[in-house]
């Protein structure tokens, strides 16, 4: 069938923040679709709350909305745009249940708009875990016995019927939010009260366990011509227990024979025609039992997802366009495969290698947190890795996953496994870890047989036989070492060289098995033409010819390599999301694409993270799917003689590889790798500052606890400590006194052995400013000068700013300006840069200066109107500031605010309290005229609750106590009750301002605020911490209000900031306008001031 | 663990003499035969049991094969057919529920010579741009030269028929267990024998038997064997016929001889005009009965009519092939495996028509007469390996010999012993 011409405007809702469960998946898919859908001429609105995404870009949609992702907003925007048509299958759960929430009360028929891709019977029947059952039952499909609960008492009752282990299963939560195992009543309680106030329909389905199963998931499309094809399946290398985002997953499924396939293909049909998804695309979970290979069905997402982004990228079937196209009433057969051009989308893709999907934790951010693996997500990310086997794709992708590995093991790290008493080997495997793979290598070289190890992880045989020969092939290696002679190479012969290198070998793990340097490994193996060669991800195994500039790396014999026509350009991505490197630095790269790709170059991309729209061929000329390794990259450019290679705006990971890359002649472009090292040595910095005559708060550096203290003490407390070079502020805390820096130098000085730890002078009660600006070298504009509503000692990533600046006067944002513009003059800044500033007493103390793309470019690039990347790629390649016409700052009169997002809900019991170490998963952007409206957006859009009435628990520190009163008095004044501690209360009552008493929580007197949080009588916490100590009472009230759904701000300024938010929303003033029309606010007012 | 230097070399050369070294799995020997290639990520041992491939090297472009192993059921012949089998990476272990042994075992079960470890996406390419090529594989002879030589002068697959290496050598008669019964040929048939009695069968296939609904099965069906694929037979007698499995040189007054309601044109190896004497016994048995013709069987079928056929460049092998019916529009993805292919002009005027057209490449994949119950498809319904969508045709193969015949189906509950 043609395109539906009875639609003329259709709404897209995003996935909003980043949050576990939900990261660039939605980006790449919900970009792909607003190209898709504005190539056939549809007008396409846009709703989504997270600034750092490509599809919130102007371009990207005809009308953007950076609004909350909530009925009432996405109402008003309906209200105003009157769309005919509303696509809720792209932005995640979150869009699939907000698609949902507007259809069921009605607002969708009010407008008359349409649910396309998924109707609202589908979602639900695909949804609701009761309906779903239904349907396979009736469609004849087997699925784990399971009964429904919605208290404690069913779901004890069930466990009796069922037997444990059990699963529990929140309903409608995002990446299994709330879901657990029980293996006993304990637990049961637990976990089953947990999922019940997880769900939002307050239902978990308790189900017979098929833990230990093996885990197939199928990628299905089908149009309403009922064509359907499967895209991919993926076999889960952890069994059934985890989740699939928390597993390794390979595509294709590589232990279930066509039989089994074909069965699981036929149910997949069934299941797509009895859920009546009849345009788009979605994933389906199957177990299967080992040992009789018995099939049951698990579950259906009715939507683009995780697996199918991760499906796109291992066959190169773009699914979220085609679902896109397909909601519009195309069928498969209409669309062209991109790739061959000359074939139909409507066909199965077969691939010619191996695809392993890593995830990425972030444990060492959550202190506290357990790390065991289970039916909910914990892991922040994932690195994706292409091999012609499973055994070189399984190697490569551990090194992609940014975690100092080379490979599975014989990399000089992690050893400690190694020493471990097999006893205990074995012990650790039985509770699934992010370590596994590590641990069973050890297991493998102490003996453990296969058996044994399948017994205890169910992981199949022939991953962990494949495992098993990569361990064979390190400790074959070991045994050869003694023949090499000291300072010689060692005595690899090609073949062996080119096996290991088959095998996925890294040049540094081959180094450390026969001690050698990695430098002479590479030198030894180009000496033996033992190079890698480029294969091409073309969807057909090469039955067809291709035209995707999609690219691996492998050790093959035909290169398939395709030499540059234009001068060309490498930008290095950021490789997987992990806390304090996200999805704004993947948008960083694409703007470097997009731009440079207009300027005439050939643009090459090289990432390894299977979620962004970084490695969607699309975006650049040319992707390289590689790992972000000195010795992957370099081949590469071995390859490509990059005229250019761009390392400033991939975050961290590029940023370490530049010095690499130029001792290899690699031209690096831009602000130069000296001028990065500049300002990131201390020593060197200090200089800097002192040259400029600028101000920096007191530091020093120290590689001992004794050095530390020492200095510590010449500074004085309290101190911010960290170990150099990190990204996101890790292992980076604020200490007051020796026992506090005692405890940090022994955990610090492994966090990053070759540098020592900084020891800065903390500036309490300062205001933090970050400014983002770009130079070419000569001129210099400021970008945004933002003002952060924490005050200093917040992780910038983990605060909320404001831009413009709100509290500032002029001749402090002046003195901003002329610092900035200084520094960067000094550091030949040819790009993009960031300067975090502090003002204390009126001095402002520059805190640091990072000459790269920051975090903040694209929430200042959208509350400015000006693509910051952009401009900054093209300066990169040489265009002045004056020729691309950024000359002077942009005046914006609306106010934009930031806000991050917390993953604290996912990990139970750890303290949520803020420090300098950054632990936000993403972010959120509000933006209005007025600044309360602004803040209110950002907050609500966060995912907290801003109340406009009831009851506020206030409790503050002495110091705070005066700022209490005016806050007080507003909330009161705005209609709230207050309930107070008893010296917060006793300070209120004195000024009049009524407020009720509480007992401290560790008093055991009487009723605390938990208790009153466990009656759902506190709608705000205003709670703000005392430095010196770690304070249990708080870190309680902070862990009860994450679990109850509490807003809880620990600053003043937060506070006086919320109550103007809570204010506008007191006043109605909360309106939707689209980005397009602020920027054209903007540019009027640019021209006026030109005329 | 040993490294590649330890391995058991073998090379395998082209007509062209492009060569390619790698490591022997399976049996040791020298074995000839065109080089084509399968794009299926799964289903190693249906191919490796494929009538069809007899005098083919088959090369798998996915890389890991042999990770399931092998197992009892999963076969379309008692055999395996392929010349020699080339694979990137050949699984040493195996691992599944129904896996009875290794790969490469079976390989040297049965005299199979097997490579591994060569660039197979280049050999692929290679074919796919230069078109299929002779090639010899060989463990013994390690001479790059002497093995192009040996391909250059080894025979061509057109204009020889494979089908006799293929064919059975007497009927055969196809049950639940397999082939049951072997029957005397159709000529020397006693008058007991021509009528073997009919079978019950239940409306839930032969697997679960958990009720007793079903009927008597009503369609004898003769399958003139060309290289006969199992799964043909099973999806027959599924539906409750009785498929009698006859050598592709029984005559039509043989198969007549059998009262059949429906003859099966299989599939089966090479050059279809290389077997005049199928094409000939079609021919008379067009208006006779309800003819279906599979794969190799399509292009018998276009021949017998006067239509033509010709060789691809590099075939359709692989389980991902779209084709839309004409008739429908419905689109199926379906298994292919064949070299040759009918010429669409050709069939003008010979009563034929074409009825589905593959979305690659828009070649003929299926034909039907304009009057008569005759019909066939280039791909295979059967699957066995591949997706199931196009098995509906089977369906459709019983619904003409219902037209056709005048037997009643008889269907309700099945009396008592």
């Amino acid at each position: 069938m043609p395109k539906r011409e009875d639609i003329e405007t259709i709404l897209i809702i995003g996935s909003g923040p980043i949050v576990i469960g939900q990261a660039c998946e939605f980006d790449y898919s919900g970009t792909q679709a607003c190209k898709a859908l504005r190539e056939e001429g549809y007008r396409v609105v846009l709703v989504n709350s997270n600034p750092a995404t490509i599809m919130t870009d102007p371009e990207t949609a005809d009308r953007t909305y950076i609004e909350p992702l909530n009925t009432e907003t996405i109402a008003r925007v309906i209200a105003q745009e009157k769309p005919d048509a509303l696509l809720p299958t792209l932005g995640g759960q979150t869009g699939l249940n907000l698609g949902l929430a507007l259809s069921e009360s009605g607002i969708l028929s009010r407008y008359n708009v349409e649910l396309i891709g998924a109707n609202r019977k589908v979602i639900k029947k695909a949804e609701d875990r009761e309906l779903f059952k239904d349907a396979m039952l009736a469609a004849g499909l087997d699925m784990p016995q399971s009964a429904f609960a919605s208290t404690m008492g069913d779901a004890r009752r069930i466990a009796r019927s069922l037997g444990f282990p059990l699963i529990i299963r929140p309903s409608a939560t995002l990446g299994g939010t709330g879901g657990g195992t029980a293996h006993n009543d304990e637990q049961l309680e637990l976990v089953v009260g947990r999922g019940l106030d997880a769900s939002p329909m307050n239902e978990i389905l308790v189900e017979e366990s098929v833990l230990g199963w093996k885990e197939i998931e199928l990628e299905v499309m089908r149009d309403t011509n009922d064509t359907v094809v499967i895209v991919c399946t993926i076999e889960n290398f952890d069994p059934m227990g985890i989740h699939t985002g928390d597993s390794i997953t390979v595509a294709p499924a590589q232990t279930a024979t066509d039989y089994e396939c074909q069965a699981m293909r036929d149910m997949g049909f069934l299941i797509m025609r009895e859920v009546g998804m009849d345009s788009g695309g979605s994933n389906i979970q199957f177990a299967v039992d080992p040992y009789d290979g018995r099939v049951v069905v698990i579950e259906m997402n009715p939507r683009v997802s995780r697996s199918s982004a991760l499906a796109s990228k291992a066959t190169g079937f773009p699914i979220a366009k085609i679902a896109a196209k397909l909601a519009v009433g195309y069928t498969l057969d209409e669309i062209p495969n991109d790739i061959t051009r000359e074939t139909p989308a409507c066909f199965e893709p077969t691939i010619d290698y191996v695809v392993t999907k890593i995830p990425r934790w972030a444990f060492e951010k959550f202190p506290g947190a357990d790390p065991e693996l289970m039916t909910q997500m914990k892991s922040v990310g994932e690195a994706m890795s292409i091999g012609r086997t499973f055994k070189e794709s399984l190697q490569k992708g551990i090194r992609s996953l940014e975690i100092g590995r080379f490979g599975l093991g014989g990399d000089g790290q992690g050893v400690h496994y190694d020493q471990l008493p097999r006893k205990e080997l074995l012990e650790l495997l039985l509770t699934p870890h992010p370590d596994r793979l590590f641990q069973l290598r050890s297991a493998m070289r102490a003996g453990v047989s296969l058996d044994e190890l399948f017994e205890l992880t169910k992981i199949d045989p022939w991953f962990l036989h494949q495992m098993q020969e990569i361990v064979a092939m390190q400790d074959e290696l070991v045994e050869r070492r003694p023949q090499t002679a000291p300072g010689q190479p060692p005595a690899i012969s090609p073949p062996h060289m080119r096996q290991l290198k088959r095998a996925g070998f890294s040049d540094r793990q081959i180094a450390v098995l026969t001690d050698a340097g990695e430098e002479a490994i590479r030198d030894l193996r180009k000496e033996m033409g033992v190079e890698p060669v480029v294969k091409l991800v073309d969807t057909c195994a090469g039955e067809f010819e291709a035209f995707s500039p999609y690219y691996y790396l492998t050790y093959e014999r035909e290169d398939e390599f395709r030499p540059s026509t234009e001068p060309n350009i490498i930008i290095l991505g950021g490789g997987p999301n992990r806390i304090g490197q996200g999805i704004e630095f993947d948008y960083c790269c694409v703007h470097a694409a997009f731009a440079l790709k207009e300027d005439g170059f050939e643009t090459i991309i090289i990432n390894s993270n299977p979620e962004t729209v970084s490695t969607d061929y699309d975006t650049s000329d040319k992707l390289y799917f590689e790992p972000l390794t000195l010795e992957d990259v370099l081949n590469i450019c071995d390859k490509e003689q990059p005229d250019g290679v761009i390392v400033q705006f991939g975050g961290q990971t590029p940023l370490n590889l530049a010095e690499g890359l130029q001792e290899h002649d690699v031209p690096i472009i831009g602000t130069s790798p000296e001028s990065i090292r500049r300002a990131e040595d201390r020593e060197s910095f200090k200089q800097l500052i002192d040259k400029l005559g600028l101000v920096q708060s007191p530091n020093d550096t120290a590689t001992s606890v004794e050095g530390a203290i020492a200095a510590a003490h010449e500074i004085g407390y309290p101190v911010v400590v960290r170990p150099s070079y990190v990204l996101g502020g890790r292992a980076m805390q604020i200490v007051y006194n020796d026992e506090q820096l005692d405890r940090y130098m022994s955990a610090a000085v492994e966090a990053s052995p070759e540098h020592p730890v900084l020891i800065d002078k903390f500036l309490e009660d300062a205001i933090e400013i970050d400014v983002d600006a770009i130079a070419d070298g000569q001129r210099c504009v400021i970008g945004g000068i933002m003002e952060h509503i924490e005050e200093a000692g917040i992780h910038s990533g983990d605060s909320a700013c404001v831009l413009p600046a709100f509290s500032l006067a002029e001749d402090e944002l002046e003195e901003i300006e002329r610092q900035t513009k200084a520094l960067a003059r000094e550091l030949e800044v040819i790009g993009l840069m960031n300067v975090q500033y502090a003002i204390r007493n009126e001095v402002l103390h520059v805190l640091e200066v990072n000459p790269r793309a920051s975090r903040t470019v694209p929430f200042v690039s959208k509350a400015i109107g000006v693509p910051l990347a952009k401009l900054a790629a093209r300066v990169m390649a040489g265009k002045t500031l004056d020729e691309l016409g950024f000359t002077q700052e942009v005046n914006i009169e609306h106010t934009a605010v930031k806000c991050p997002v917390f993953p604290f809900g996912k990990f139970s019991g750890i303290d949520t309290i803020l420090g300098p170490e950054m632990k936000s998963t993403g972010e959120v952007m509000g933006i209005d005229a007025r600044f309360g409206a602004a803040f209110a957006k950002a907050y609500i859009a966060a995912g907290h609750i801003l109340p406009t009435r009831g009851t506020v628990f206030i409790s503050v520190r002495n110091r705070d106590k005066r700022d209490a009163i005016f806050l007080g008095r507003r909330l009161n004044e705005l209609g709230f009750h207050i309930v107070a501690t008893e010296g917060t209360a006793g300070v209120l009552r004195r000024v009049g301002v009524d407020a009720e008493v509480v007992y401290r929580v560790s008093d055991p007197r009487g009723r605390n605020v938990i208790d009153l949080i466990h009656e759902g009588r506190i709608d705000l916490i205003i709670n703000t911490p005392r430095g010196e100590e770690p304070r249990e009472d708080q870190r309680r009230i902070r862990a009860e209000a994450v679990l109850y759904d509490v807003p809880s701000i620990t600053t003043m300024a937060g506070a006086i900031v919320a109550v103007m938010g809570i204010e506008a929303l007191q006043h109605g003033e909360i309106d939707v306008k689209a980005l397009q029309d602020y920027h054209e606010g903007i540019i009027h007012e640019a021209s006026a001031a030109q005329s | 663990m040993t490294t590649s230097n330890d391995r058991k070399p073998a090379i395998l050369a082209l007509e062209d003499g492009m060569v390619f070294q790698g490591c022997a799995f399976g049996a040791d020997g020298e074995r000839t035969g065109e080089v084509v290639f399968n794009t299926g990520m799964t289903g190693y041992q249906e191919v490796l049991t494929d009538p069809s491939y007899r005098g083919q090297i088959v090369t798998m472009t996915y890389t890991e094969i042999g990770n399931y192993g092998i197992n009892s059921e999963d076969v379309e012949s008692g055999q395996i057919w392929v010349e020699g089998f080339v694979v990137r990476e050949n699984s040493p272990i195996y691992s599944n529920w129904r896996a009875e042994q290794s790969l490469s075992e079976y390989l040297r079960q049965h005299g199979i010579v097997g490579i591994e470890g060569i660039d197979t996406r280049m050999l692929t390419k290679h074919i796919r741009d230069v078109g299929a090529q002779i090639g010899v594989i060989s463990t013994e002879d390690l001479d790059a030269d002497s093995l192009v030589e040996k391909a250059q002068q080894a025979p061509r697959l057109v204009g020889r028929d494979l089908v006799q290496e293929v064919t059975c050598r007497h009927p055969r008669r196809w049950g639940q267990s397999g082939y049951e019964q072997d029957l005397p040929p159709a000529g020397q048939l006693s008058l007991e024998i021509t009528a073997p009695p009919r079978r019950w069968v239940s409306e839930h296939g032969p697997r679960p038997v958990s009720s007793l609904r079903g009927y008597w099965e009503t369609y004898r069906v003769v399958v003139v064997d060309c290289g006969v694929k199992q799964n043909i037979l099973r999806h027959l007698y599924r539906r409750g016929c009785d498929p009698i499995v006859v050598p592709a040189s029984t005559t039509a007054q043989q198969i007549l001889a059998w009262e059949p309601d429906g003859v099966v044109l299989s599939n089966g190896p090479g050059d279809p005009e290389a077997l005049p004497y199928v094409i000939d016994t079609t021919r008379h048995l067009i208006g006779k009965a309800p003819i279906f013709g599979i794969c190799l069987g399509q292009q018998i079928l276009a021949l017998a009519f006067g239509g033509e056929t010709y060789k691809l460049k590099f075939g359709h092998r692989g389980g991902n092939h779209p084709v839309k019916s004409l008739e429908t529009g419905q689109i199926d993805i379906t298994t292919q495996n064949h070299g040759f292919c009918v010429d669409l002009d050709s069939i003008e005027g010979t009563g034929l028509k074409l009825t589905h057209v593959n979305l690659n490449d828009m070649s003929a994949e299926g034909l039907c007469h304009d009057e008569l119950p005759i019909f066939s498809v280039q791909f295979h319904p059967e699957a066995g390996p591949g997706p199931h969508d196009a098995s509906y045709l089977f369906g459709d193969f019983i619904e003409d010999m219902g037209q056709f015949g005048t037997r009643d189906q008889t269907s309700g509950e099945l009396p008592p012993p």
